[in-house]
């Protein structure tokens, strides 16, 4: 655990890329077997079952710490992460454990099936026991979630590093299912071995926003074109008769989405498909909110496979007749998957093909573009006609362009304090627009998109200004109006105006208006409209 | 009711019945002042008094400026209040303001911390009625370690960088935090050079304190002589061409807010050393019981969080707003003169 704990603070404390991937390094060339393994483990999100839920961490954290419930509770908010306060506000101790990472991992494997007052036992033990950054570190393995820069990519590259096997080959070993308390470090990344290979998807390939001008990429008929869709990126994996969906956060979800399972019984074995799910009410491509009554569900109803079916879109293969084809260049690619989706039409599989749209200028790649709402999509994608399918994200051959955002002018009314780097300053805002009353009333909350400096500004100004404090919330004076930039407008009982926006953002601080000049509620129903 | 000793109104905290200020953040007649940092002591009043070693501190920022200076302990009178400065021991020439008034005693904590860290006098809790606290690290999450183990760590990492051939540049405010880092930096490690800012406040305060040898960096320092060597420098000089000159070099912060993953993170210093010249949360808790108040007014800092504990405490505890601004723990200051610790 010493080394694990060591690492872990040396990949928090930098910010440069090339100083985590050698500490990572040398941390695989010195650790044990199964340390190497639960790390991979860990850091892929494949922690172990949650042992103890949370709410239980924060009363045996406060009662270990001598403070009221409440105080903890405060403490988090502004921490932002629960393991960090939790190991903050305990007792410090400056012992070092001898115990190693896969003891601690094969204990708290253990611990599910125990009493709470085990549980609490075993948890305060260590709390007391463990120095300030193992017992951060110990905390976390139980909740889960290490969020310190360190993608799968990252991991990968450093393993690759230490062991010398091509970075490409160990994405595709470390995806899939595969449990760190069984598997050995021989067998998830030194040996092959076909069977391994079943269920395993190829890693995504990954595209970068237009950063430019679009005409900047050159020659309009190098590139393929289609529209960008709005659901979940999936692969959907047919082999020895057997069906698997990987989403694109590389969790097997072929359970979720029964529709599918009929597709063995008439796409070959040895296909790979990559595309979007989405849903498909009344058949028609319906909102991602649609899709969202069926990710978080466990199990599928009858009624809501009814009400919100799903298709594949499909838009690329990468295995034909057991053959890889990612080395292939797109077009090829593309007209295998073509031929293939020409023998599905009148099986009425859910499965569509998702057409490339042919342009001969820059300007009709732009009025495509402009038909996204009207084709429910999100903007195009662009694709060089020769790529090959890459690993992760990478620049140069295929890109997203994605629609402008719709924007308002909005009043901040509300503002919480940031989590995290932010704990210290208000950065949380709540923004409202005029009702016909001439009311303001909320319909967004954003949290991004202003500088550093600008964030101090609105901080100390809302410092200022409060009107009234609820507990983290405070009321501020209506003055200052910011242009707020989002996706889409749903209607929800969430905010006060009936409406809420996805993914909204700040664009910019519009010192120049005054709150009179901000939009109306009126103003974003004629938006939800076009 | 009668009205109370202190109040707060638009100009700062003041005392109605001696027409005084302390620490006023608008421009007034009369002001008495805790300490040198620059939202404790700002320009424009026409007469000052604070501790004698912060005389020179203060002139060295605002100038010219009409200030007497006074002793800890040593009290004077102002139409018929008494008042009294005693060790807050914040930084050099910090001082608590004690003011008593037929018989009822209020203390303004200004900024203080209770460790003695060998630079400030230690502060001496003082008796009252009702204390005027800061709580700039008033949260159960923040728990110092004792200096010595910091100042270890923090030679041990220049060390480490020393035997990697590179420099390492240290940030900590020009007034307080640094010469508190300069006091126990090994010099048998290697030089320790200034930033021009640090140089300058520094050398208005060698007089009153024994410090190591510091060298002022100047256009003419090169790469190679640093090398190896520790930089200390204001949080404002982090990211300026000024430091970019340094390559290859390592970069660490000393403040209370390092304690927290995302502020390291914020600052991106390659190292964070937890050291602060506040209380932490247990050193709150003790100043204010040590002064055996029943009522205590809490400013800046987590002064909410802060209060509402006390309440359960049994305390008449409440929060005032100041224009105080607590340890920053962001590096964009715009002038390092302006900044505060
Ligand atoms: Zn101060
Ligand atoms: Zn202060």
């Amino acid at each position: 655990m010493k080394n694990f704990a060591e690492l872990i603070r040396t990949l928090d404390s930098t910010t440069k890329t090339t100083l985590k991937v050698n500490a990572l390094s040398e941390y695989f060339k010195e650790a044990s077997d199964e340390d190497r393994v639960w790390t991979i483990a860990i850091l892929s999100h494949r922690r172990p079952p949650r042992p103890v839920n949370t709410t239980l961490l924060r009363i045996w954290a406060s009662e270990l710490a001598n403070i009221p419930l409440w105080l903890f509770e405060e403490s988090y908010h502004i921490v932002g992460d629960l393991a960090e306060t939790i190991a903050l506000v305990v007792p410090t101790s400056n012992e070092n454990s001898e115990k190693s990472l896969t003891q601690f991992l094969r204990e708290m494997l253990a611990l599910k099936k125990e009493t709470d007052e085990f549980k609490k036992e075993y948890v305060t033990h260590n709390w007391r026991k463990l120095n300030y950054y193992e017992r951060f570190v110990f905390t976390k393995l139980i909740t889960g979630g290490f969020r310190i820069g360190v993608s799968q990519k990252l991991m990968t590259r450093a393993l690759s590093k230490a062991t010398d096997i091509d970075e490409d080959i160990l994405a595709y070993k470390l995806m899939g299912k595969w449990d760190p308390n069984t598997i050995s470090f021989e067998d998830l990344v030194l040996k092959e071995s076909a069977s391994d290979f079943l269920s395993k998807p190829y890693p995504f390939y990954l595209a970068y926003g237009i950063e430019g001008a679009v005409s900047d990429l050159g020659n309009v008929n190098d590139w393929s074109f289609e529209h960008k869709w709005d659901g979940i990126r999936s692969q959907v994996i047919i082999r020895e008769d057997e069906l698997f969906v990987w989403s694109r956060g590389e969790e097997l979800v072929t359970d979720k989405y029964p529709e599918f399972h009929s597709f063995t019984a008439v796409i070959p074995n040895g296909t790979v498909l990559d595309g979007e799910i989405l849903p498909f009410p009344d058949n028609e491509i319906g909102t991602f909110q649609d899709l969202q009554t069926r990710i978080g569900r466990k199990t599928i109803s009858k009624a809501l496979l009814a009400k919100t079916p799903v298709i594949l879109k499909a838009y690329d293969i990468l295995e034909w007749e057991g053959k890889d084809l990612r080395q292939q260049p797109f077009i090829k690619r593309r007209a295998i998957l073509e031929s293939l989706m020409k023998r599905l039409s009148g099986t009425e599989l859910p499965i569509y093909l998702s057409e490339t749209v042919s342009c001969d200028s820059w300007d009709e790649v732009a009025s495509e573009r402009d038909r996204a709402r009207e084709m429910r999509s999100e903007g195009l994608m662009i694709k060089r006609k020769d790529s090959t399918y890459q690993v992760g994200r990478k620049k140069g051959d295929w890109w997203k362009w994605k629609t402008d955002p719709l924007t308002i002018d909005a009043v901040l009314t509300y503002a919480m304090r940031g989590h995290g780097r932010r704990s210290n300053l208000f950065t949380d805002y709540t923004f409202a627009l005029w009702d016909d009353e001439e009311k303001l009333v909320t319909f967004a909350k954003a949290y991004s998109g202003l500088t550093d400096s600008e964030f101090k500004k609105v901080d100390s100004w809302i410092k200022r200004n409060t009107l009234e404090r609820f507990g983290p919330v405070r009321s501020v004076t209506p003055e200052l109006v910011f242009e707020i930039a989002f996706e889409g407008i749903t209607e929800s009982k969430r905010h006060k105006s009936g409406y809420a926006t996805r993914f909204p953002r700040i664009l910019r601080w519009r010192k120049d208006k005054k709150i009179a000049e901000a939009n109306k509620l009126e103003d974003l129903k004629a938006l939800m409209l076009t | 009711m009668h009205k109370p000793l202190l109040a707060f109104n638009e100009n700062g905290i003041y005392c109605e019945v001696a027409n005084v200020y302390l620490d006023p953040w608008k421009p007034v007649d009369f002001a008495i002042i805790s300490h040198g940092h620059a939202d404790h002591s700002r320009y424009g009043h026409k007469k000052y008094i604070t501790h004698h070693t912060n005389v020179p501190i203060i002139k060295h920022r605002l100038g010219d400026i009409n200030v007497s200076g006074r002793n800890y302990n040593e009290t004077f009178t102002i139409n018929n209040v008494k008042f009294s400065l005693h060790p807050a021991g914040h930084i050099i020439g910090s001082s608590q303001i004690r003011v008593e008034h037929r018989g009822e005693v209020w203390v303004f904590s200004g900024d203080y911390k209770l460790e003695d860290d060998g630079v400030a006098v230690p502060f001496e809790a003082v008796k009252c009625h009702s204390f005027i606290t800061e709580c700039t690290f008033g949260l159960p999450a923040f728990k110092w370690t004792p200096q010595k183990e910091v100042f270890s760590d923090i030679n041990n990492w220049w060390e480490t960088n020393r035997e990697a051939k590179q420099t390492s540049v240290l940030f900590g405010y020009s007034l307080g935090k640094a010469q508190r880092l300069l006091k126990y930096l090994d010099t048998d490690i290697g030089k320790i050079y200034t930033h021009g800012a640090i140089e300058n406040m520094t050398e208005v305060i060698r007089p009153m304190i024994d410090f190591p040898e510091t060298t002022r960096i100047t256009r003419e320092t090169t790469k190679q002589e640093l090398l190896g060597n520790i930089v200390l420098a204001p949080p404002s000089a982090h990211g300026s061409t000024w430091i970019r000159k340094m390559v290859p070099y390592v970069t660490a912060s000393a403040s209370g807010w390092m304690a927290f993953r995302g502020a390291r993170r914020r600052r991106a210093v390659d190292r964070g050393f937890v050291l602060s010249d506040h209380c932490d949360w247990q050193e709150l808790l003790t100043a204010v019981e040590a002064t055996g108040a029943e009522k205590v007014i809490c400013t800046h800092g987590y002064t909410e969080i802060f209060s509402k504990y006390l309440r359960t405490l049994g305390l008449d505890a409440r929060t005032e707003n100041t224009q105080y601004e607590g340890e920053l723990n962001e590096s964009d200051t715009k002038k390092e003169s302006e900044s505060v610790a």
